[in-house]
């Protein structure tokens, strides 16, 4: 079993269209890959249910389908919240190890 | 008034995380700091101490080792109750202070080691920190993902992969 994920160029594809439904142009300018190649991702993509078409004037714009991507971003977006909790905790050390050699600083100042 | 400024909406946000590949993933975050600073919080064991357990969710760091130098190993050991330890450890592969660190990283039930290559980027005194992961394969990452959830999450998740997969055929 493969899931359409698999393919790094997919997956890359994936994650570009968090951003927004995009025209085949876009997609392929933002990842450096030819337009056959984008285009066969999407046909995969499009298959699996992952990503559908939008008509929008002139333009045929690819976005990513609710539904199942909801679950997969939960996944990472859990990882992601694991580590923005760690690095606000770093935020705060960081605060506070910079004012204690600030204060240092301005202790060398004054004795001068 | 503007709305959000400091409360926690917009705090939220501030750390950005990408799978650049089924095995990649990309974390970036900016410290109103020198980069000395942010290199030594993001190291030494003392500070380690402070930042690396995510308390919210009921966990602590129960041991935290450190030997800070290439070749030197570090173990974290996280723990939630009084029966459940979650242990990583690895070894520092490159130290550059203040700018670059690598290390492997093992989650200890877990076959294989990540490579982690951390920059620490210093403008107008702040400092950008990206952490890149690089996992020996897909399912490592997946489980790396998936390690600190609950069961019924990981279980759908995997549900949906297998959906994915019939569907694609």
């Amino acid at each position: 079993m493969k899931s359409a994920l698999a393919e790094p160029n997919q997956l890359r594809i994936v994650e570009f269209l968090r951003n927004g439904p995009r025209p085949v142009g876009a997609i392929g300018a933002a990842l450096r890959l030819n337009q056959p190649q984008v285009s066969k991702h999407l046909r995969v993509l499009k298959e699996a249910r992952l990503v559908e078409v939008e008509p929008r004037a002139q333009q045929r714009l690819y976005g990513l389908r609710a539904e199942p991507l909801r679950e997969l971003n939960e996944w990472l977006e859990h990882y992601r919240l694991i580590w923005d909790e760690r690095l606000d905790q770093l935020d705060e050390l960081i605060e506070e190890l910079k004012n204690k050699e600030e204060e240092k600083a301005n202790g060398r100042r004054k004795k001068r | 008034m503007v709305a959000g400024r400091k409360g926690e909406p917009m705090k939220q946000n501030r750390t950005s995380m990408d799978r650049t590949s089924d095995r990649e993933i990309v974390i970036k975050r900016t410290f109103r700091a020198p980069a000395e600073i942010v290199f030594d919080a993001f190291t030494k064991p003392e500070h380690v101490r402070r930042w690396w357990a995510p308390k919210s969710r009921g966990v602590t760091l129960v041991e935290c080792d450190a030997d800070v130098r290439p070749g030197g190993a570090y173990r974290y050991v996280l723990a939630r109750g009084k029966a459940e330890r979650f242990a990583f450890s690895g070894k520092y592969l490159e130290i550059a202070r203040p700018t670059r660190l690598v290390y492997t990283e093992s989650f200890e039930p877990m076959p294989g080691e990540a490579v982690v290559t951390v920059s620490f980027e210093e403008r107008d005194g702040s400092t950008t920190l990206v952490s890149h992961e690089l996992y020996p394969s897909k399912e490592a990452l997946d489980a790396a993902l998936s390690s600190g959830m609950e069961d019924g999450m990981r279980e759908t998740f995997e549900q949906l992969e297998e959906l994915v997969a019939s569907l694609r055929g």
